[in-house]
């Protein structure tokens, strides 16, 4: 395969290691419990990483854990929660409810903006949505630690007049652009050359990806490029935003993965479980993420049946008549 | 005599009685689904429901547990991602069309909410999701649906946190505030339905529920709210429950 000349193919523990480092601002791909990265969310927590601080518009399953293995410093969010399985995250609760996280709070729709302001290369991007809200007037991060670092905006953001038609007294507010250092997204097929495609619903996917300084794709599947070819309007990311590329097969278990795998509803169950204390998150990191040298060793200790039972249905990219209340 | 429900089925039959043929409806989860799946079955056929992350006319052969599930994904007109759906919450074309059925864990006499934290911001007792995609609904939306149950730990004269923009303090003030369109047309309790004056904005109940005494709906209330305009809401039809068990939540994943 072509993908063995490329550098940009490698294996998840050297991605981590080269492109995440200590105090990294990340972004992670994926919504709630669907296509979150969380193969490469576990070697992140396996490799100890420390002071990650997050950016995230719908977010859940795999910030959620980065935040509970103490890898976060601080979060710039929208949500984060898993709907009716977790209408809050546990960890994010559990660490803000304690005080030992810092957050700043803005809406799903203004973090997915402030990604494509990043996308674009612009400083910032107006929006009407929360004017007159809290969002805009009770601030997480006062000015002075925002100085303290240059990464983050010097302000959460700005309400001004639309500069077109002074004379309306027509609201706006402005929003910072994200740049995080690195973000990671899981994605369907990827091809020899790192061009990406994602199946089903994208949710901030590309913005985040193309406003980052490094990406790293994980994927289901490399294929042949002929194959991304043959209907390029199915196509999301360009090769030259790719700086890594690992086939991670089940590399969003336990959330979904459109077209290919369904939630493993036990073991989410499970990890929300033990994220509520800390000291059963501790063990279930032990057994599923220290306990494991990488990916192949987890899927091994999950077993196969458990894949048989949550396989895609061809046509509904899920798995119909999944039993999804409990255990 | 009436077949014997539950509040929260009487709720979403409300919420679907609510929704019109003309209607883009921004979905979340919960609830709202069950609401919206009951009003497309048998009052508005015609209407439209869209989620946030991005699926646009999901048929939703299965309830989704989330807004990102992929069975908000399956049989959808179309594919794409937050950016897209919510602008068609701020689009001039679409933004008046759309309504969007909304919880919260605190409301305010001008229909405000908050679910973002109770106490205060910095170091909150308790700390939910976030703003999520119900403030970005509540400032853009055509019109909004609330669904919130009745009691004064939630019907609070003052918001710890006004995550989510109603009518701010009434009158004109939310158009003062650059939010010209929308606003909080009802508010569905487990009690009571809910409205607003034309031209104060403030609360007045329209209907409560059989079994419900208005007088004990006053007083669960953390402000004075009027209820001398509630008359007796019509109960839920059989056909209405029916589709509901049978059709909408089969699975008896939200309403059990």
């Amino acid at each position: 395969m072509e993908q063995t000349q490329n550098s940009k193919f490698m294996t998840l523990k050297d991605a981590i290691s080269r492109f995440v480092q200590n105090g990294s601002h990340i972004s992670i791909g994926g919504s709630t419990a669907n296509r979150n990265p969380m193969a490469a969310v576990y070697e992140i927590v396996r490799q100890q990483k420390k002071d990650l601080y997050l950016y995230g518009s719908i977010m859940g399953s795999g910030p959620d854990l980065l935040i509970g293995a103490g890898c976060v410093c601080g979060v710039e969010l929208g949500y984060l929660g898993i709907g009716r399985y977790a209408p809050t995250a546990p960890c994010f609760k559990r660490y803000v409810e304690s005080g030992r996280i810092r957050y700043e709070d803005y809406t799903n729709f203004q973090m997915a903006l402030r990604f494509l302001a990043g996308s674009m290369g612009i400083p910032f991007i107006p929006t009407k949505s929360s004017l007159g809200s809290d969002i805009v007037n009770k601030w997480g991060m006062d000015e002075k630690f925002r100085k303290s670092d240059g990464r983050i905006s010097s302000k959460k953001l700005i309400v001004s007049t639309n500069p077109f038609n002074p004379n309306t007294d027509e609201k706006v507010i402005l929003l910072p652009a994200i740049n995080p250092d690195v973000t990671i997204i899981h994605a369907q097929k990827v091809d020899g050359q790192g061009n990406v495609r994602i199946e089903g619903l994208t949710f901030s996917d590309v913005e985040q990806a193309k406003a980052a300084k490094s990406l790293i794709v994980t994927c289901e599947e490399i294929v042949d490029n002929a194959v991304l070819l043959a209907e390029p309007q199915l196509n999301h990311l360009p090769r030259f935003f790719v700086d890594a590329v690992v086939k991670v097969p089940k590399g969003a278990h336990p959330t979904q993965c459109y077209n290919y795998y369904d939630l493993d509803v036990r073991f989410l169950y499970d990890l929300i479980g033990a994220s509520r204390d800390e000291r059963d998150l501790s063990r279930f990191l032990e057994k599923f993420v220290f306990g494991v040298a990488n990916h192949e060793e987890y899927l091994e200790k999950l077993g196969e049946k458990v894949f048989q039972e949550i396989e895609a249905d061809s046509g509904l990219g899920y798995k119909s008549g999944l039993n999804r209340r409990s255990k | 005599m009436s077949e014997p429900f539950r509040p929260n089925e009487l709720m979403a039959i409300a919420a679907a009685r609510e929704i019109k043929d003309s209607d883009i409806v921004f979905c979340g989860t919960g609830l709202s689904i069950v609401a919206a799946r009951t009003a497309k079955k048998m009052y508005a056929p015609k209407s439209i429901i869209f989620f946030e992350t991005g699926a646009i006319d999901s048929p939703l052969w299965d309830l989704p547990m989330f807004v990102a599930d992929s069975r908000v994904m399956a049989g959808a007109a179309i594919h794409t991602g937050l950016i897209d759906a919510f602008s068609m919450l701020q689009n001039k074309k679409t933004g008046p069309r759309t309504v969007s059925i909304l919880g919260g864990a605190q409301i305010d006499q001008f229909g405000n909410l908050n679910s973002t934290c109770i106490g205060n911001y910095a170091s909150p007792s308790v700390r939910f999701a976030g703003s999520g995609g119900a403030s970005d609904a509540a400032s853009l939306a055509g019109r909004i649906i609330v669904f919130i149950k009745h009691d004064r730990t939630r019907f609070v004269e003052k918001l710890d946190y006004l995550k989510s923009p109603g009518w701010m303090e009434g009158g004109t003030s939310r158009c003062s505030e650059g939010l010209r369109l929308g606003g909080i047309a009802v508010v569905i309790t487990d009690k009571c339905v809910i409205r607003f004056r034309e031209s104060e904005k403030s609360m007045y109940v329209s209907d409560y529920f059989p079994g419900c005494d208005v007088r004990s709906i006053a007083e669960d209330t953390g402000f004075e709210l009027d209820i001398s305009q509630a008359r007796k809401i019509r109960p839920p039809g059989p056909e209405e429950l029916r589709i509901l068990r049978e059709e909408v939540d089969s699975e008896k994943l939200i309403i059990s």
